[in-house]
């Protein structure tokens, strides 16, 4: 178990009262999980994400990520968590502009003060998976929205989280780059066994979920594997971000995307 | 180490902004070491030339001289003491006797201060060997500034009315054997030098004196009718006006410097409100609200750093090149009342220097700290999204 929401309620005030955004919430994540959290805007799916993110706290009920209670961390353990075990993929990429792509992806080894060998060594492999090696010196302005959350994907995935949170990482992007976004996240969650939770209520997200729950009014209404699993038409579609055959990634490729890998 | 890493990337990705306020602040460093080096030299030069020029080793003044009281000048004069009488023969004390006067140059009334000198005397930088000049009429030298005021040239002649030790008015025609350019007012502006033994006879007044300037090094003698008066006291004065001078500067110091603070406080409030989503996102990778309010309160501090740095490229060439060949003053400034050369040569000390750039340094983390604090208030899950402020 990597997450464990327990009757979590929250409230955010609004004038003299408070807005319910979350209403006894349960849901229990295991380790490799690819789930993802639908609803419309304003069924609480970012709040929950953002709890479980450590970014916000529970007003009611407690949260457990990697055997630690979200409610009791002080912004110091909340941080540290962050840092080290948590990677953020968000809807706006959120990239550093003045950084070019590798201090962007760079960023969170620095923040775990990691020697500049081994930094380098990490970076250049993660931004291979995502297929931006040829980026390296580029400035998010000079990228495009594939490119930029491809940035942000390994940006997450430097540092080897254990679980990382989405948030609508497909909202501003085109069919093509959105498929192969989520290929890409896909295909990191097989061979890292790495955690991935999205917010979404992208239909072309959902396809490739392999748990979905969904959320309306603050409260869990269905918890289930995916209804539509994807079209096969993506299969021959040429990849941008297509893994090298030298990245241990590319050693297992999955029947259902192995066209575009 | 990270975070001035850290803080360093951003400042340069900011391109045109960051190099426009380390300019402005670079600018700011020079104009302050440079005034401030300056003045410290106009205060080295004055000093300097005033013990060479009036000063010397120092001055024993007679019981009854009072600077501040010209009413009481001529009769303020008291015989050289006995027991300076090795010193004055070996001319390692010089007597000045004090008289005042009215000179009529062109027929126009002038008041003057008549100071008698020994023509032979080597303390003072005066050229009073020009004292020495034989003739019928008594030879006189005097400051450019005082011959200027008075439109007198070297050898013009101008007729001399003062009292003698009685009261009794006399007159005679004085030739102007000299005319010294000096930096000392006190020398020049409404002075005459003649020779001492001349004006002990105009004013009936033989042996007597109204101060001793001394030589460096001879031991101080502590009389009772003579009290003595060092350098330091002698030139406390002139240091006080230059600082009083120096004043006035702080007001283009503290333009200057607001200048650019202000520039820096506008870039890191602006980068607060523009910079959310970054803040949002620095505090999700890992950092703690704190560790972002220091990154940027680092990031205005590196400002200073980086005009200290392109603060040396363009101001140490610049304050060698003015402390080698000086700066020339191309006013007259005789009536500032305080000794000014035609040229100036700043004197930069390790503490002037390291004095302003740790104040300039303390002054900028502060004005940095200000914006970058609203961050410790921001909600990171709006600040994320931009709508944190």
């Amino acid at each position: 178990m990597i997450v464990e929401v327990k009757n979590l309620v929250k409230k955010f005030p609004i004038g003299d009262g408070f807005f319910t955004a979350l209403k006894g919430v349960n849901l229990v994540f295991t380790e490799g999980e690819f789930t993802g959290l639908v609803g419309p805007s304003g069924s609480g799916k970012t709040t929950l994400l953002n709890i479980i993110g450590t970014l916000d706290v529970p007003s009611e009920g407690d949260v457990i990520v990697l055997s630690k209670s979200v409610g009791n961390l002080n912004p110091k353990e909340a941080a540290q968590l962050r840092k080290e075990e948590l990677g953020f993929i968000f809807q706006n990429y959120n990239l550093l502009p003045v950084y070019t792509v590798f201090e962007n992806v760079e960023f969170p080894l620095l923040l775990l003060k990691m020697s500049a060998g081994e930094r380098k060594k990490r970076v250049l492999e993660t931004l291979e998976w995502v297929g931006l090696t040829d980026k390296v010196k580029s400035r998010p302005s000079q990228l495009s929205g594939g490119e930029c959350q491809r940035v942000a994907i390994a940006r997450a995935m430097v540092k080897r989280p254990r679980l990382v949170l989405a948030d609508e990482p497909t909202a501003n992007l085109d069919a093509a780059n959105s498929h192969h976004i989520l290929q890409t996240m896909e295909k990191l969650n097989r061979e890292l066994k790495t955690t991935f939770i999205f917010a979404t209520h992208d239909e072309k997200v959902i396809g490739y979920l392999h748990r979905i729950i969904r959320l309306a009014d603050g409260q869990v209404v269905a918890d289930d594997s995916p209804l539509n699993p994807p079209k096969g038409d993506f299969k021959s579609e040429p990849s941008e971000g297509t893994f090298t055959n030298n990245t241990s990634l590319n050693s297992s490729p999955s029947g259902r995307l192995g066209g575009a890998l | 180490m990270t975070m001035i890493k850290m803080a360093l990337r951003s400042l340069i990705g900011n391109g045109l902004k960051t190099w426009l306020n380390v300019f402005v602040l670079s600018f700011t460093f020079v104009l302050i070491i440079f005034m401030q080096g300056l003045l410290e030299g106009w205060n080295r030069q004055a000093v300097t030339d005033t013990v060479t020029w009036e000063i010397a080793g120092g001055q024993y003044w007679s019981q009854k001289y009072d600077p501040y009281d010209p009413f009481s000048i001529d009769s303020s004069a008291a015989v050289v003491p006995s027991s300076f009488r090795k010193e004055y023969d070996a001319h390692e004390i010089e007597p000045v006797l004090y008289a005042k006067g009215t000179i009529y140059p062109g027929g126009r009334m002038q008041g003057v201060l008549l100071k008698g000198i020994r023509p032979d005397q080597h303390l003072l930088a005066l050229p009073t060997y020009l004292l020495k000049a034989d003739g019928t009429e008594i030879p006189v030298i005097m400051g450019a500034h005082m011959a200027k005021q008075a439109n007198l040239k070297v050898n013009d002649l101008v007729t001399l009315r003062w009292r003698d030790v009685n009261g009794t008015f006399e007159a005679v025609d004085i030739r102007v054997a000299g005319i010294f350019r000096t930096s000392v007012p006190t020398v020049d502006i409404g002075q005459i030098w003649l020779p001492l033994d001349e004006l002990q006879k105009m004013t009936l007044q033989p042996n007597a004196c109204t101060i001793l300037i001394t030589k460096p090094e001879i031991p101080i003698q502590k009389l009772a009718d003579w009290p003595f008066k060092d350098q330091t006291e002698l030139t406390k004065q002139t240091a006080a006006m230059i600082q009083a001078k120096s004043k006035g500067y702080n007001v283009f110091y503290f333009i200057f410097l607001s200048m650019a603070l202000i520039a820096i406080f506008d870039t890191q409030t602006l980068a607060v409100f523009r910079r959310q989503r970054e803040i949002g996102t620095l505090v999700a990778l890992g950092m703690t609200q704190k560790q972002v309010v220091s990154l940027f309160t680092l990031e205005g501090t590196m400002n200073a750093v980086l005009a200290v740095i392109v603060g040396a490229v363009w101001g140490l060439p610049l304050f060698i090149i003015v402390s080698v060949y000086g700066i020339h003053i191309p006013m007259d400034v005789s009536s500032f009342g305080i000794p000014v050369a035609d040229k100036m040569y700043p004197y930069y000390t390790s503490k002037l220097v390291a004095g302003t750039i740790s104040f300039i340094m303390v002054i900028t983390a502060l004005i940095s700290y200000w914006p970058a604090q609203k961050i410790a208030r921001m909600k990171p899950t709006d600040a994320i999204r931009g709508k944190a402020l």
